[in-house]
C-alpha cells in the first residue's frame, strides 16, 4: 500500500523528520525519501520548510526533488506497479508485455487507473536480467513474467 | 542432526518464488515433526534454477531446483532432508557443471553461507583479510592491493591501489570511502547479489579501504531499486558495528572505521561518480568536470576513494591470500577474476565468476547454453547500456579489458545481455539513444541535445526517409557525443548505436514504405 493516512499539519511533520535528519552529511536525499515515504508523495508545503532548515534556496530544493525520477509531486495510486523496461527484459519480450499489461490497465506509464488500484510506472532495471521480464509491485519482485502472470498481479491489486 | 535446508533469499530467487517455497518448507517440516532449520542464504547464481533449494547431508550439499512450492510436499516425501532422489534432484551443488568450472575469489561465500551470521562469515575465511590489515602500516596495504593488478570493476578498469594512494597522501581534515554500489547497468547484477548474499565481504573491504587510506567514515550509495540489497547491508553495518567490526575501534587496533547506507532515488547517471557524490551531498545528480579529482576533492570537497562494489569485495581476499595468488589470475593487463553476469535471452543465466581470458562465444554458447527462446544468438550487449552489441563474427574476443577496447567495445561490469534473431538492432540503437535522453543530467550539450537528435534521426532511418543521408547524420552524431561529452553517459551512448549500425546494416536499410499500401 502506498496511501498513507496523514493526519496532522504537512509542515510540522516535515519539520520534524527535517531536525531530526539534518545532522547526516548530505541529508536532502533521505530527508526526501522520508518524505515521501510518511506523505506517499512530496507534498509543494514541504519544500519551503526544507528549504529554510537546510539553508538553501526554494529553487534548489525544488531543483533536487525535479531531478530524480523517484520523487512524485502527486499521490500514487493504491499499489504502483513497475515494469523493467532495460535491455535484458527486451530481449525476453518485455516491450510486447508492456503494452498488454498497458491495454489491459487502460493506462500508460506514468497514469493511474480510475478505481486508483494502480499506477504503473517504468523502471530501468531492477537487476533481475537473468530471469527477465522482471516487474515489482510495490517492494515485491517477479521475474520470468509473463501476461498471464501480469495479470494475477494486477488481480491481487486491485483486491 | 539438525538438517540444514538452504532456500534463497536472493531478489532472483524471490522473484521467482523463493518466499513461497520456504513457507511451505516450514510448514512441512512442522507437520512432519522434522529436526531441521531453513537458512535464507545468498544465491549461488545459476538462476534458471532458482529457487534452488540444498540441504546439507555427509558427503555435501544436495541441490534441488527449480523448485516451485507446489513441489515442496513431493520433495519432503522423497526425503529431501537427507537429499534424497527426486526428479528435480541436481545432485551435488558443487559439482554442477556451470559451478564446478568457476573460480570463486569474490564470491567464495555467496550461496554458502547465511549472509546475515558473522560467525559463518568468519567461519568461511571472513576477516581474516581485515585482521592483517590493521597490524600493517598503510602504505604496506594499499601496495598490496598495487601489485594484485586489481582494476575498477565498476566499468572504467582504472587500478584500485593507485587510487587508494592518491587519497593516503592527499592532505584532508576527513577523507571518505565512498562505494559506488549504483548498479544500474541493465544485465547487471554481482553488487546486487554480493550485497544480498554476503554483505559482510563489502564491509570488510570498505573497513580495510578506510584504513589503508586514512578515510574513518565511509557511504554505499545504492539504488531505491534493490529494496532487499539495501535491508541487508543496513542489518549487515548493524551487526558488524555491534561485534566490533566497524566502529571507534576496528577489530581492537585503535583504528576507526563506521560507515551508512544511502538511497539513490531513480537517476542511472548517478553511477558516474562525480554525480554521485553530487547525489550523496544532497543536490542534483549533475556530473561534475574532472580536475579535481575526487581522490582529491570528492565529497563534500574532501579526499575520496570512490570505488565499484566488486572492486571492494575483491580486498579482502586480496589482504588475506596475498596480491600475488589474485594477480596469478587472468591474462595481459586484466588480472585476478571477474564476475560475469549472462543474462537476457539465454538458456543458463547467472552469475560466473572466472579468471580474465575467456572469449565470450565460451561464455554464450557454453556456459550461457545459448539463448532461452532456442533461436540462433543474433548479438550480445557486453557492459551495460553503454556497451557495444557484438555480432557472432567477434565472438572469439576475449574477456579482457583492452580485448574489448581493441574491438570499439566495452567489458564495463561484466554483464552480457544475449538477443535472440528476432531483435531489431535499429530498435535497439534508438532505445540507446533515447535512455540517454531520458537519463541525461543536463550539463553538457552534446549528451542533452545529442541524445534527442539522436533519437529523431533513428526514426527518420525506420521511416525510410533519406536513409543514406540519416546514416551518416548519425554517425557524425555519435561522433560529437563520444568525443565531446563531460562524462561516460553521453560518452558511450555511441558505443551500442555505432556497433549496432557496423555490424547489422541490414537492420538499418528498411524497405522503403509503400504509402499507397493502404
Amino acid at each position: 500500500m502506498n496511501v498513507h493516512v496523514t493526519g496532522g499539519d504537512v509542515g510540522e511533520r516535515t519539520l520534524a523528520i527535517v531536525r531530526e535528519m539534518k545532522g547526516l552529511e548530505g541529508p536532502l536525499l533521505p530527508i526526501l525519501h522520508e518524505i515521501q515515504d510518511e506523505f506517499g508523495y512530496v507534498p509543494q508545503e514541504c519544500l519551503p520548510v526544507i528549504a529554510r532548515e537546510l539553508n538553501l534556496s526554494r529553487a534548489e530544493v525544488h531543483g533536487v526533488v525535479s531531478f530524480y525520477h523517484d520523487y512524485r509531486d502527486h499521490p500514487a495510486g493504491r499499489h504502483v506497479l513497475k515494469l523493467c523496461r532495460a535491455e535484458a527484459c527486451q530481449s525476453m519480450g518485455g516491450d510486447d508485455l508492456a503494452e498488454r499489461v498497458k491495454a489491459l490497465l487502460g493506462i500508460d506509464f506514468h497514469q493511474t487507473t480510475l478505481d486508483g488500484a494502480v499506477t504503473l510506472e517504468p523502471v530501468y532495471c531492477l537487476g533481475l536480467c537473468s530471469c527477465a521480464p522482471a516487474a515489482m509491485l510495490d517492494g515485491a519482485v517477479h521475474g520470468r513474467l509473463d501476461i498471464d502472470g501480469a495479470k494475477d498481479l494486477i488481480a491481487e491489486a486491485r483486491r | 542432526m539438525t538438517a540444514r535446508i538452504y532456500i534463497p533469499r536472493d531478489a532472483a530467487a524471490l522473484a521467482l518464488g523463493a518466499d513461497k517455497v520456504a513457507e511451505a518448507a516450514a510448514r512441512e517440516i512442522e507437520a512432519r515433526g522434522l529436526d531441521a532449520v531453513i537458512v535464507r542464504n545468498g544465491s549461488r547464481g545459476m538462476h534458471w534454477l532458482e529457487p534452488l533449494v540444498e540441504v546439507e547431508t555427509p558427503i555435501g550439499r544436495i541441490a534441488y531446483g527449480p523448485v516451485r512450492a507446489a513441489d515442496v510436499a513431493a520433495l519432503f516425501d522423497a526425503g529431501l532432508a537427507e537429499g534424497g532422489p527426486h526428479p528435480l534432484c541436481l545432485g551435488l551443488t558443487e559439482e554442477i557443471p556451470f559451478l564446478k568450472g568457476q573460480t570463486r575469489l569474490t564470491f567464495a561465500r555467496c550461496g554458502l553461507t547465511d549472509p546475515l551470521s558473522l560467525d559463518d562469515y568468519k567461519a568461511h575465511g571472513g576477516l581474516r583479510g581485515l585482521e592483517k590489515a590493521v597490524a600493517m602500516a598503510p602504505a604496506d596495504i594499499v601496495k598490496e592491493v598495487t601489485d594484485s593488478g586489481l582494476r575498477g570493476r565498476g566499468g572504467a578498469g582504472f587500478p584500485t591501489g593507485i587510487k587508494w594512494k592518491t587519497v593516503l597522501d592527499a592532505q584532508g581534515p576527513q577523507k571518505y570511502i565512498v562505494c559506488n554500489a549504483d548498479e544500474g547497468d541493465s544485465g547487471t547484477f554481482a553488487d546486487r547479489m554480493i550485497m544480498e548474499g554476503d554483505p559482510f565481504v563489502l564491509i570488510e573491504g570498505m573497513a580495510i579501504a578506510g584504513i589503508a587510506t586514512g578515510a574513518t567514515k565511509g557511504y554505499v550509495y545504492t539504488r531505491s531499486e534493490y529494496p532487499h540489497a539495501i535491508a541487508a547491508m543496513q542489518a549487515a553495518v548493524g551487526i558488524a558495528r555491534a561485534a566490533g567490526v566497524l566502529g571507534a575501534n576496528v577489530l581492537g587496533s585503535g583504528k576507526a572505521f563506521d560507515m551508512e547506507i544511502r538511497t539513490g532515488a531513480g537517476a542511472y547517471v548517478c553511477g558516474e561518480e562525480t554525480a554521485l557524490l553530487n547525489s550523496l551531498e544532497g543536490k542534483r545528480g549533475i556530473v561534475r568536470a574532472k580536475p579535481p579529482l575526487p581522490a582529491l576533492q570528492g565529497f563534500l570537497g574532501r579526499p575520496t576513494v570512490v570505488n565499484n562494489v566488486i572492486s571492494l569485495a575483491s580486498v579482502p581476499v586480496i589482504m588475506d591470500k596475498g596480491a600475488a595468488y589474485y594477480r596469478d589470475f587472468g591474462m595481459g593487463r586484466s588480472r585476478g577474476t571477474i564476475p560475469i553476469q549472462i543474462a537476457g535471452n539465454v538458456r543458463h543465466g547467472g552469475l560466473y565468476e572466472t579468471a580474465f581470458g575467456l572469449t565470450l562465444g565460451e561464455i554464450i554458447d557454453t556456459i550461457g547454453g545459448g539463448t532461452a527462446s532456442g533461436r540462433p544468438v543474433k548479438a550480445v550487449q557486453v557492459g551495460g547500456p553503454l556497451g557495444a552489441y557484438f555480432p557472432r563474427a567477434l565472438f572469439d574476443t576475449p574477456f579482457d579489458y583492452e580485448a574489448f577496447a581493441a574491438k570499439d567495445g566495452l567489458i564495463g561490469h561484466a554483464g552480457i545481455t544475449v538477443f535472440d534473431d528476432t531483435a531489431d538492432m535499429l530498435k535497439q540503437a534508438r532505445f540507446a539513444m533515447e535512455f540517454c535522453a531520458v537519463e541525461s543530467c543536463g550539463k553538457c550539450t552534446p549528451c542533452r541535445i545529442g541524445s534527442t537528435r539522436g533519437v529523431e534521426t533513428a526514426d527518420r532511418i525506420a521511416r525510410g526517409i533519406e536513409p543514406e543521408k540519416n546514416r551518416a547524420l548519425l554517425t557524425d552524431l555519435c561522433n560529437t557525443m563520444k568525443f565531446g561529452s563531460l562524462c561516460a553517459l553521453g560518452g558511450f551512448t555511441p558505443y551500442p548505436v555505432m556497433s549496432a549500425m557496423t555490424h547489422f546494416p541490414e537492420d538499418f536499410s528498411p524497405a522503403p514504405l509503400v504509402e499507397a499500401a493502404e
